[in-house]
């Protein structure tokens, strides 16, 4: 498939380096945290109208058990030594780990019927991020460049796509495939502002200010003449750096009420939590938090209270707090992973992968509150009632957001459905 | 007397229960041994003939157990927190006292030396004293930064040991509760960054009968802690000065963590391998660094107790098999 824009020249011939391209005049600038133009943005036809939805993705990464979380299955077999507790609605149980966000049930609705039938880990993981299985033939965007391409005002001067995940961060990611370059996400790592978003002290501001306006000079001049998808895309890279330089504040949380980082707990995760709320108060239409690492083959038990118990105290902290400050009704909050944890408990305490029968959580936004959907039998081996999978919990998303999942952008000419055809929102999830 | 020798260990009885075994435990007489299993049950077996009993009333999985010293009584902590105290001679062994001792998993119970104490720990990393005859709590206090994972008296009475998913281990003086000193066995904790995994800790502690020695054991080298890939390693500690004076490892295990060690006598200690490598007996001593013999079960095996006084080995298996080995010809 052709990513290519059409546009005054008519081709991408004049592709070249973002290096090659400012090195004459040497310069590099405050772009440095927005490298890797991977593809190249494709024209859109028809204007695509914005609404004020926010979207914001847990991604548990390795795989969260369902029966440790939203699936519980006690006193069985594949039970576990953990217990399932009470919530806020009452009939819908989730496990002991999860006591705090059990106080938040009726803000939630739990998908229990997923069925991705994919155990690898990448490959569920762009399943459940695109909404598509991966082939050949085709690259699809991710959800949060879908979400940032459909939802973000550019006029935030902040990245409509950003992804916070533990370690290192900086760059871009490569995830809006036909949607361009725009798309792709900015990394945070950790809980730290982006890397390379403050000007050098050594560098004064007059300096500073010249550099970019002859940077601005020589790049007109050159786009007067040879326009490109790609030489937009760098221009664009720019930009949006400074802007977000501008409002680096914004990624500290140290700037929130101590009472409010307290709440949200003393570990990276709660950080992670606050950086979002933040970040969707001024603007960012989708924000991925990476909660690492479920992948417990293992000594499963022992992690998990490790993992859940930390995600439990950050996550219902940040459901509430949306709620309270009247957010939640315009954020769609999304917990998932690449597939579940087999019921089967293994020789070591650990459970392998399973994408046969798991859960996904949702909350806020146009999503039912206070419900499960689907099924699990008593072991939690297969779904027995309201099976879904990656493509539906996709079109379910859009939905939850105000987006007509069942458009489709037109790029090159060509007809592309924003989610899979084959697939269809959960109605029943939707209000 | 039975004369013991190690290197001449077999199986001699395996018995099945219903689902996976966790624990299990001997009675102070060596007729019975107790194991638990991940249906949340207990089983009582008759070591004369493997007739088993089974003892339901725990609401989650129990990882420790202990007899009072006459042996008419077991109790039992299970992961919901709960201590329950069993009349285990019974034909039908009955729940005579239940408590709700801890916040989330109890994951150690002794008994003391003279019988009058019951030591429980766990997640909620406070150690609580109860009177063991009535159930009574007589102290209770917070001791861990993290969860406690096990838990020794001293054989003089006087004081206890606990030991931490760090790899801490703390010396408590029982009659005013005060610590007494730290031990360092920080290389039982595996923290793997990549992984984000905390992982490790002191599964368990066992002092020699002489009390001269202390020893903790679990794993170590972590390099894959999600993918069971870390190796045994069995501390031992002079109790004189807290000195570590021998790390045990062992060569060819890749996959192995030390679920239990049990002190045979003054001279040897005994731990179980279970991981990925496997079910593993194995034998140590004072002046060798690895082990002087090892022992290899038909199945995984997931916790260990040793009567030594009729050279016996229990050991509870994944594969729902309870294993008595001899350790004689």
């Amino acid at each position: 498939m052709s990513n290519r824009a059409r546009y005054a020249c008519g081709s991408i011939d004049h592709a070249l380096s973002r290096r090659r391209f400012l090195g004459a005049s040497g310069l590099l600038g405050a772009s440095g945290l927005l490298g890797g133009v991977a593809s190249l943005p494709s024209k859109v036809a028809g204007a695509i109208p914005k609404n004020d939805y926010r979207i914001v993705v847990f991604n548990m990464h390795g795989g969260l058990s369902q029966l440790e979380s939203w699936d519980p299955k006690p006193s069985t077999n594949t039970g576990g030594p953990f217990r399932a507790i009470a919530t806020s609605v009452p009939g819908i149980h989730i496990s002991e780990l999860l006591p705090k966000t059990a106080k938040q049930m009726h803000r939630l609705c739990l998908l229990r019927g997923v069925n991705t039938a994919e155990d690898d880990h990448g490959k569920g993981a762009y399943m459940m991020l695109t909404g598509r299985r991966q082939t050949p033939a085709a690259e699809y965007p991710q959800v949060g460049s879908v979400a940032a391409k459909m939802l973000h005002d550019d006029q935030t001067g902040l990245p409509g796509h950003i992804i916070i995940t533990p370690g290192g961060g900086g760059g871009r990611g490569n995830e809006a495939a036909y949607l361009g370059p725009k798309f792709n996400s900015i990394h945070l790592g950790g809980d730290k502002p982006p890397q390379n978003s403050s000007k050098p002290d050594a560098i004064a501001q007059e300096a500073e200010d010249r550099r970019h306006l002859l940077r601005r000079k020589i790049n007109e001049q050159y786009l007067s003449q040879r326009r490109s998808a790609i030489t937009d895309a760098y221009t664009h890279s720019y930009e949006q750096a400074l802007k977000l330089m501008e409002r680096r504040e914004v990624f500290d949380v140290s700037k929130e009420p101590q009472a409010a980082q307290d709440k949200y707990g003393n570990s990276e995760l709660g950080r992670q939590c606050l950086v979002a709320r933040r970040l969707l108060e001024n603007g960012v239409s989708f924000v991925q938090i990476t909660h690492s690492n479920y992948d417990t083959h293992n000594d499963n038990f022992n992690f998990h209270i490790e993992q859940v118990g930390e995600f439990d105290l950050a996550y219902a902290t940040f459901i509430e707090d949306l709620a309270e400050r009247g957010m939640l009704e315009k954020t769609l909050v999304v917990v998932l992973s690449e597939f579940g944890r087999t019921p089967n408990i293994n020789l070591y305490y650990g459970r392998d992968h399973w994408s046969k029968a798991w859960s996904v959580a949702m909350a806020g936004a146009k999503v039912v509150p206070g419900a499960a959907f689907g099924q699990t039998n008593k072991e939690g081996t297969e779904v027995i009632d309201g099976q879904v999978d990656h493509g539906d919990i996709f079109h379910t998303i859009l939905r939850g957001v105000g987006v007509d999942s069942s458009q489709s952008l037109i790029v090159d000419g060509r007809e592309l459905p924003i989610a899979d055809p084959a697939a269809e929102p959960i109605w029943k999830v939707l209000v | 007397m039975i004369e013991l020798d190690v290197t001449k260990s077999h199986v001699l009885h395996q018995w099945k229960a219903d689902s996976p075994l966790i624990a299990c435990r001997f009675s102070p007489t060596g007729d019975h041994c107790v194991s638990t299993s991940q249906d949340n049950r207990l089983q009582r077996w008759n070591i004369a003939d493997g007739q088993k009993v089974v003892l339901e009333g725990h609401e989650s999985w129990v990882h420790a157990l202990t007899f009072n010293k006459t042996g008419d009584q077991l109790v039992s902590g299970g992961c919901e927190g709960r201590l329950i105290w069993w009349s285990i001679l019974e034909a039908q062994p009955k729940a005579i006292r239940t408590v709700e001792a801890h916040a989330g998993w109890i994951r150690g119970v002794e008994i003391s030396p003279d019988g009058a104490m019951l030591v429980s720990v766990g997640n909620d990393q406070v150690i609580r004293l109860w009177k063991a005859d009535t159930g009574e709590k007589l102290h209770e206090w917070p001791a861990h930064d993290r969860h406690i994972y096990s838990a020794a008296f001293h054989p003089d009475g006087q004081h206890l040991l606990t030991g931490d998913l760090l790899g801490k281990i703390c010396v408590w003086k029982l009659s005013d509760r005060t610590l007494v000193r730290t031990l360092d066995a920080a290389t039982l904790y595996s923290p793997n960054k990549g992984q984000n995994a905390e992982f490790g800790g002191v599964r368990s502690l066992a002092i020699s009968p002489n009390g001269n020695e202390i020893y903790a054991a679990g794993t170590h080298k972590g390099s894959n802690p999600f993918g069971a890939v870390h190796e045994p390693l069995l501390l031992r500690f002079t109790w004189a000065d807290g000195a570590l004076t021998k790390s045990h490892v062992c060569d060819g295990i890749p996959g192995g963590l030390l679920y239990r060690t049990v002190a045979l006598n003054d001279a040897t200690v005994t731990a179980v391998s279970g991981g990925s490598s496997g079910g593993i007996l194995l034998f140590f001593n004072a002046t060798q660094e690895k082990e002087f013999h090892r022992a290899g079960l038909p199945s995984l095996a997931r916790d260990m107790d040793i009567h030594a006084a009729k050279g016996l080995v229990a050991t509870a298996h994944f594969d729902q098999h309870l294993r008595i080995s001899a350790l004689f010809a």
